[in-house]
């Protein structure tokens, strides 16, 4: 803490001595001669009681500085005494931080020190049924798993239900979602297939993640039961258990990962770092001439500037793909892909060409608004990773939707419908604009028991726009 | 908009070179300039009124500098990423409206007043807060940026991508205000987990996807912050309003959005997000783990493939941006000629630790063909390696923690390429 406030103090002090000086000179001059003693006297009568005055003026200075020193010095001790508390503060919270292991730099100046550590009350404890809410994920070593047991049949019907409209009926992924069995011996290829078989070291994630996290759109809906299964038959489409194992709490400690010894903590520092570290080279640092080795522009995949690539739809960036001299953006992409794996290899020829042209309605009824259609075939663009429209639609992981207006609900041969679906096709309901303005709005409400993941537009005109897109597309 | 953008498509491109040049040059030989001799519409006539946007968007004109997204990268834009347009910036403040994003299952919408805290495992009182709560601890300001472990991941094999928003957007950089992580630990006491070394701190969020991740408590207790406002004003939606993590200098998927859970715990979880991804497969099958520390890095970024010169000869400056997860910035060197021969660039302002770093480098460009590099140095003596350094080490079949020195080719137009070179 600065001591600046205090100096003012001193300069009275100073004044001080200079008129005690100031009576030493007057007192010497009284010798200078006998004629004029009687001036002297008078004007040494003046000077005293100038003297004497100055005398009680200085006494007086003397007690305000003595005044001023003790204020002072009683300022310099609070104000110490506050540096010990706040040194002994700063010491505590390095205790603290000491004692919490930590190499956290303590703080050493008072501008940039940590606020206060607490603790400072606040918040409040945590019942029981929130830490049980909450608190459900699962350790490699099993801990955090519920009681309870799945097998693998019991795992394949539940998986065909929820999980194979992404991840195909054998794990294997559909269209760009995750693949979840094989790629076995893969890692060391050019381009290694992470699945849940080849790469995942603990089957705890396995667990944990189908648990909290599946099915993509509608998670937290398995039973304890239902994750063993699936987790059961994930484990079966990978070769690591038989066609009669149970997944259970007791059973899972059993299971052995084909990866778990594939992976090593972060060597870097030792692997790089003292590699590529001191004063690096500025000049002659590689035999001219430099040339190009790659380039760009020859692998065709970057989205145009005025955004018209990144609106196009995937098949057509993956057929790029599939002309590049190199193979690993679908690798790279892997990292993205939703939950869990890599991305699939091209699609099939048949399945790679879609249109999202609207063919024109042959209906005769009244002409949609071309804004309007127009705004539904953008909205459509949520849609479209999983339904395709226009000329070759295929059904992907969800149908086709060409003349979608009109036809059956659940009324397309070759897909796989929901129990929901065809109970509803079996009802002989059709599709009309109010009613898939009703789904389009609550899916699952509308629904129940419908696959599609997902939650539903929330606003009206996006609804009305993309019916009337809808109806736009014919068979 | 479409239209907008493609005008300015146009204008970035070649027919637009020759035009600019004329507008900077010519125009002056051939007289007075109507824009400054003859009275404009703006200098006559009355602008908007105040409020007439509440809260303010950037101007037309500004319509293309804004995020974008690379479809085939995934397989539903619910899990997906899109990057920041840098090419476009300057400075080293990412604008949250611009910022990039990466969702595991879509940006959630979720209100304070929804929001809650939960502390438990080894800790003394397992512990709920509300929003209000985390208001009333004493709060700190950082600036810190926010790479996603994928930045540049696309790059491993090749040259790839044409433009530094897609190569290196997966970033930005913003001043975080919140709570530090041990003063909420703090609060629900850490005697309960005894010897601190080997414990852990996981971390999840509140969406479905439940991203968690764990944090070894030395970090957890060095410089975590538990943030609730960025660049002054309340988290976006789509970076985990109203809570999200900030881990300074490690990879964005830690930065966990959405926070609603800390759990100290005497073993890493290995969940999902830190066993099958963000790990590192090298050339032998092997992966490395807990690869948490991004590695210093930079890129130029104008000229660039999106930021073509377009000025004609002469002046020209090169800028570009730095980072490293180990501290502070020291040094950026650029390099013209593939990096045969380098130049030490001026630093805008000496970085914050674990922040974003601008460089100049204030030049002369007369057409000749550049292959432009840029080499970060941080504090700890790091240098920023070549891409065929990283390849020798790692082999090609690593997506994250691409570090490389980029290299952009310009050509007599003053367009700009993605390349690799010898």
């Amino acid at each position: 803490m600065s001591k600046s406030p205090d100096t003012p103090i001193f300069i009275p002090a100073l004044g001080g001595a200079a008129l005690v000086l100031g009576i030493a000179f007057a007192v010497a001059s009284r010798d200078y001669g006998s004629d004029r003693i009687e001036t002297l006297q008078a004007s040494f009568d003046t000077e005293r009681a100038n003297a004497t005055a100055a005398v009680a003026r200085a006494s007086e200075l003397e007690t305000s500085v003595a005044e001023l020193t003790a204020a002072a010095d009683a300022r310099i001790a609070a104000a110490e005494s506050q540096i010990a508390a706040a040194e002994s503060q700063i010491a505590a919270l390095r205790d603290q931080v000491a004692a919490a292991g930590s190499a956290a730099p303590a703080a050493t100046s008072v501008a940039s020190a940590a606020p206060a550590a607490g603790p400072f009350g606040l918040g409040r404890t945590a019942h029981d049924e929130e830490l049980a809410a909450w608190d459900v994920d699962v350790l490699p070593d099993g801990r955090g798993l519920p009681e309870g047991s799945g097998d693998v049949w019991t795992g394949e019907e539940v998986f065909a239900e929820k999980c194979a409209s992404c991840h195909g009926d054998f794990a294997e992924g559909r269209d760009a979602w995750p693949v979840l069995a094989g790629g076995f011996d893969t890692l060391a290829n050019p381009d290694p297939v992470k699945t849940v078989g080849s790469y995942w070291p603990y089957l705890s994630t396995v667990w944990d993640y189908v648990h909290r996290s599946m099915p993509f759109g509608n998670a937290g809906t398995l039973t304890d039961d239902e994750t063993y299964a699936i987790v059961a038959y994930i484990l079966y489409s990978n070769d690591l258990v038989d066609d009669d194992f149970t997944l259970s709490n007791e059973t899972f400690l059993d299971v052995e990962m084909y990866n778990t010894e594939g992976f090593i903590v972060d060597d870097r520092p030792e692997a790089e770092y003292a590699m590529w570290s001191g004063e690096p080279c500025m000049e002659n640092c590689k035999p001219a001439p430099v040339e190009i080795t790659r380039r760009s522009t020859d692998v065709g995949v970057t989205p145009a500037d005025d955004g018209s690539m990144a609106e196009s739809p995937m098949e057509e960036q993956l057929a790029l793909l599939g002309g590049t001299e190199w193979g690993k953006e679908r690798v790279a992409g892997s990292v993205f892909m939703g939950p869990g794996g890599v991305a699939q290899d091209e699609p099939p020829e048949e399945e790679r060409v879609a249109s999202t042209e609207p063919a024109s309605t042959e209906s005769g009824a009244a002409e949609p608004d071309p804004a309007l259609v127009a705004r539904g075939e953008a909205v459509f663009r949520k849609c479209s990773s999983c339904h395709q429209v226009g000329e070759g639609a295929q059904n992907r992981s969800g149908p086709q939707l060409n003349g979608v207006v009109g036809r059956p609900v659940g009324g397309l041969d070759g897909f796989k419908y929901s129990n929901a679906f065809k109970a509803a096709h079996d009802e002989g309901r059709v599709w009309d604009e109010e009613s898939l303005a009703a789904f389009l709005a609550d899916p699952r409400g509308y629904l129940s028991g419908t696959r599609m993941s997902f939650r539903g537009l929330s606003e009206p005109d996006e609804i009305a726009a993309i019916v009337a897109y809808l109806g736009t597309v014919s068979e | 908009m479409k239209i907008e953008l493609s005008r300015r498509a146009l204008l970035r491109s070649g027919i637009a070179t020759g035009m600019t040049a004329a507008a900077g040059s010519a125009l002056a030989e051939d007289g007075p300039d109507p824009l400054i001799t003859e009275l404009q519409d703006w200098a006559s006539y009355t602008g908007d009124p105040v409020d007439a946007t509440p809260y303010g968007l950037p101007i037309r004109f500004e319509a293309d500098v804004i995020r974008r997204n690379v479809p085939w990268l995934t397989a539903d834009p619910l899990s997906s990423i899109n990057f920041t347009p840098i090419h476009a910036l300057d400075g080293t403040i990412t604008p949250q409206g611009c910022a990039f994003e990466r969702h595991h299952s879509g940006a959630i919408e979720l209100a304070k007043e929804n929001y809650r805290l939960m502390v438990n495992g080894l800790v003394d009182r397992p512990l709920v807060f509300t929003y209000e709560d985390l208001e009333r601890f004493p709060r700190e300001n950082h600036v810190y940026f926010c790479e996603c472990a994928a930045n540049t991941g696309m790059e491993w094999a090749g040259a790839q991508l044409n433009g530094v928003q897609f190569t290196h957007g997966m970033i930005h950089n913003m001043e975080y205000t919140g709570i530090p992580l041990r003063t909420i630990l703090n609060e629900a006491g850490l005697g309960a987990a005894g010897d601190l070394a080997d414990k852990w701190v996981f971390v999840e969020g509140a969406d479905a996807s439940s991203n968690g991740r764990s944090i070894p408590m030395e970090k957890a207790l060095d410089d975590v912050l538990v943030a609730f406002k960025a660049n002054g004003e309340a988290l976006r939606k789509e970076h985990g309003y109203p809570v999200r993590l900030v881990v300074p200098g490690w990879e964005g998927n830690m930065w966990i959005k959405w926070l609603r859970r800390i759990q100290v715990t005497d073993a890493a979880v290995e969940s999902r997000e830190e066993t099958s991804k963000y790990t590192d497969v090298l050339a032998d099958g092997t992966a490395r783990k807990w690869t948490w520390v991004m590695d210093a890095k930079s890129v130029i970024t104008a000229p660039s493939p999106q930021q073509p010169i377009t000025h004609g000869h002469g002046p020209l400056v090169i800028t570009g941006l730095a980072w490293s997860g180990h501290g502070q910035i020291t040094r950026v060197d650029v390099s013209k000629d593939g990096g045969m021969t380098w130049e030490t660039a001026r630093l805008g302002r000496q970085g914050d630790k674990k922040a974003l770093t601008r460089f100049y480098l204030d030049t002369e460009w007369n057409g000749e063909p550049w292959l432009l590099q840029s080499r970060a140095m941080d504090e700890t003596g790091y240098v920023q390696p070549t891409k065929d350094a990283l390849r020798e080490v790692r082999g090609e079949n690593s997506v994250y923690h691409n570090n490389c020195i980029q290299t952009w080719a310009v050509g007599p137009d003053g367009k700009a390429e993605n390349v690799e070179v010898s």
